[in-house]
């Protein structure tokens, strides 16, 4: 099975290692990777400013990549997010574009999803607070958001907690919102940084050692201010867990 | 309308956060209400078909919501109401002012309508000598200081105890430093007593207007709407013309849907239903347009019109729970109001569609299926085609989706900022120019970037 691999701008240049952990992982289950090398930003950034004429391109350069290969997938609920729910407006009517947003998955949509991967082999013997990023979380409806009335399920936290040895803390929280937002994190700094805090002490409180999403951009958010006040959670994508990555503890 | 004032909600919500413990405080009393409304949805079973029979009830009423008018005006008058049609504020302040006029009343008590509130009823008439008193206890805490309501269900959930307190020993002769909820709520209770007594006349809102009966129904845990109709002989409800709804046994699906949603509670403790005046009163029903036929028309935020203005939006939202109601200088604020309020005054309004981290927890919340994330980023969309984005902001995309559409440049930025970044002292990466690091770190550049070290480990050969 060949899958094109889109690895978020901000991933490639800040977070390689979580490129190289998607990789592993894929192939691990018998996935072959190709990683087009024109690919840049699915152009959220500017598609969540309203700058629709500034994203058009962006999406266009995408589906132009990404089109022909049988499976898209991404370390981002976000950034699919992105490409299956807005790129309507950039790409409707396209030969192969409706394919193209239903064969792009999220990492963990797609091992559970497509190759029906039930359990993650390995020991990560830590406890762990998984952050529902909302894109993924609402967006993709990796988990059941906990204001719909209906039976609860969560894809990462299933994949997460096969492994031996992980303790998923309990949030008071379970699925709010961290603050990050793109552009919003710096557009509204002082809400932004206190959503942000907010998370981290109901994770302080629930004993999580480790921080992680199927969301870099928030984590990358949270752990802005964890080296700021020097707090103790470690973060980590879930792909690197899913790797054999281990905290440095 | 259209201002020219500007109004940025960013600001706003710093100098509400500045207070730490307040906006903890308040987080948490909002998210309780939430965690209520949770528990009381839980227990409905069939709550999601709930939520899309509401939904489509009210997109085919805003569909034929022309014929359901005439037919609650018909239906209403033949009940003995006397129904009057407001185009905008103005008209509907003037209406209630004449009416108000003609039977000669000074006196006026009111209960919570959040449309007044949009029209400016109160300073309306009392510049015209008539005394109102908003009896909604959380309302007249709220008049008392001169403010607007922060919320819209739950007025004064801004304020705390002690400065109820304060207030009341200052208005209302309470003793000094008092704070007992109980001892505070039953001064509240004496004092609008009074008021009810000596009232000339009552206003209401209206929740939900039924076309077939003409009747309309008004929903309040504290039974002021009640009180403040039985007394006085003169009525006046004040509508939206968007809280129509067909038949009454619509009613069965949007009476389940709204107080959950609301405050968790299974229904209010007064749900009261009027047809037609009280015996020997009178009863005017007033229907306002004020902007909602234009928003009827237009095909991207028509859907916003099927509010019931439950305010489970603002209890779930992670940004109006921190940054405070005042924090959108709209009448309706938190996720709703940011849609409503650019479309009453999209330059004055034009930051609210960007006070949102885009959670979409509001969509998922919303009793009648309002697309409000969705709706929130399509008006971003709209703010930059009205040229109302900031030109820095304007610029600063324009220059990324250069960048990002050129794969080298993209390539050649990425690898100067990871060289120079790491290399400049702390004063000149951490300033006030930089609003990410104002409270937090930014992430330790690392030397190379994910596509160098896979070309470094699988060659240059395989270019897609």
């Amino acid at each position: 099975m060949q899958v094109g691999l889109f690895v978020p701008c901000y991933i490639d240049q800040l977070f390689p290692d979580i490129g190289f952990a998607t990789i592993e992982v894929l192939e691990k289950h018998g996935v072959e990777i190709d990683f087009p090398r024109q690919q840049t930003c699915c152009g959220q950034p500017m598609a969540n400013t309203g700058c629709k004429e500034d994203t058009r391109p962006l999406a266009v350069k995408f589906y132009e990549i990404f089109k022909d290969y049988p499976y898209v997938v991404c370390p981002s609920g976000s950034c699919v997010s992105m490409v299956r729910h807005h790129y309507d407006d950039y790409l409707a009517g396209r030969p192969g574009f409706e394919e193209l947003k239903h064969k792009t998955f999220e990492l963990c949509e797609f091992l559970t999803d497509v190759l029906g991967v039930e359990r993650i082999e390995g020991r990560f013997p830590y406890r762990v607070g998984l952050h529902n990023s909302c894109h993924g979380h609402r967006g993709l409806r990796l988990g059941q958001p906990s204001e719909i009335v209906a039976p609860p399920f969560n894809k990462v936290g299933k994949l997460l907690s096969s492994l031996d040895g992980v303790q998923l803390t309990q949030l008071c929280r379970p699925d709010e919102c961290c603050g990050f937002g793109g552009t919003f994190a710096v557009n509204e700094e002082a809400v932004s940084t206190r959503m942000g805090l907010d998370r981290l002490s109901d994770h302080e409180q629930a004993g999580t050692q480790v921080l992680t999403a199927a969301d870099m951009s928030c984590l990358m958010h949270m752990e802005g201010l964890i080296r700021r006040d020097r707090k103790s959670i470690h973060v980590m994508h879930v792909v690197q867990i899913f790797a054999g990555r281990q905290p440095p503890f | 309308m259209t201002t020219l004032t500007k109004s940025n909600h960013a600001d706003h919500a710093a100098e509400f956060i500045a207070d730490s413990q307040r906006t903890g405080w308040h987080d948490q009393a909002l998210w309780f209400i939430r965690a209520k409304r949770d528990k009381a949805a839980q227990a409905v079973p069939e709550w999601e078909q709930l939520r899309e029979l509401a939904s489509q009830i009210k997109l085919h009423t805003l569909a034929h919501l022309p014929d359901y008018l005439e037919e609650f005006e018909a239906n209403a008058t033949r009940k003995g109401a006397h129904v009057h049609w407001a185009h905008d504020a103005q008209e509907h302040n003037q209406i209630v002012l004449q009416i108000l006029q003609d039977h000669g009343a000074k006196r006026i008590v009111k209960s919570k309508s959040m449309l007044t509130e949009e029209c400016h009823l109160n300073p309306h008439l009392e510049r015209h000598g008539i005394e109102v008193v908003d009896t909604d206890l959380g309302e007249r805490i709220v008049q008392l200081r001169g403010e607007p309501p922060s919320h819209i269900v739950l007025p004064a959930i801004h304020i705390k105890k002690e400065e109820v307190g304060e207030l009341f020993h200052r208005c209302l002769g309470t003793a000094a430093g008092a704070t007992d909820p109980k001892y505070l709520a039953e001064a509240a209770r004496g004092h609008l007593r009074d008021k009810f007594m000596n009232a000339e006349a009552g206003i209401t809102g209206v929740n939900f207007a039924v076309a077939e009966t003409g009747g309309f129904v008004v929903c309040t845990n504290e039974g002021n709407a009640d009180l403040g109709i039985s007394l006085p002989n003169l009525h006046i409800a004040c509508l939206g013309i968007e809280k129509l709804l067909p038949r009454a046994q619509d009613l069965s699906v949007f009476l389940r849907l709204l107080s959950r949603s609301a405050t968790g509670q299974p229904i209010t403790t007064y749900t009261s239903h009027f047809h037609g005046p009280i015996p020997g009163g009178r009863l005017h029903i007033v229907l306002v347009d004020n902007g909602r036929s234009r928003i009827r028309q237009n095909r991207l935020f028509r859907e916003s019109l099927k509010c019931i203005r439950c305010g489970a939006c603002m209890n779930t939202c992670p940004v109006y729970r921190r940054s405070g109601g005042y924090s959108y200088d709209n009448t309706i604020p938190g996720p709703i109001g940011s849609i409503l309020g650019p479309l009453q005054d999209p330059k004055h309004n034009r930051s609210l569609p960007y006070a949102c981290s885009l959670c979409g927890s509001c969509t998922e919340v919303c009793p009648v299926k309002i697309p409000l994330a969705q709706q929130l980023l399509t008006w971003r969309g709209e703010i930059v085609r009205m040229h109302l984005l900031p030109w820095t902001k304007r610029l600063a995309m324009k220059a990324a989706s250069i960048v990002f559409r050129n794969t080298w440049l993209y390539n050649f930025s990425g690898k100067m900022a990871r060289w120079f970044l790491p290399k400049m002292p702390r004063f000149l990466i951490y300033n006030r120019f930089n609003a990410w690091g104002k409270h937090r770190e930014i992430p330790a550049f690392p030397q190379h970037s994910f596509r160098e070290l896979y070309e470094k480990k699988n060659g240059r050969k395989q270019q897609s």
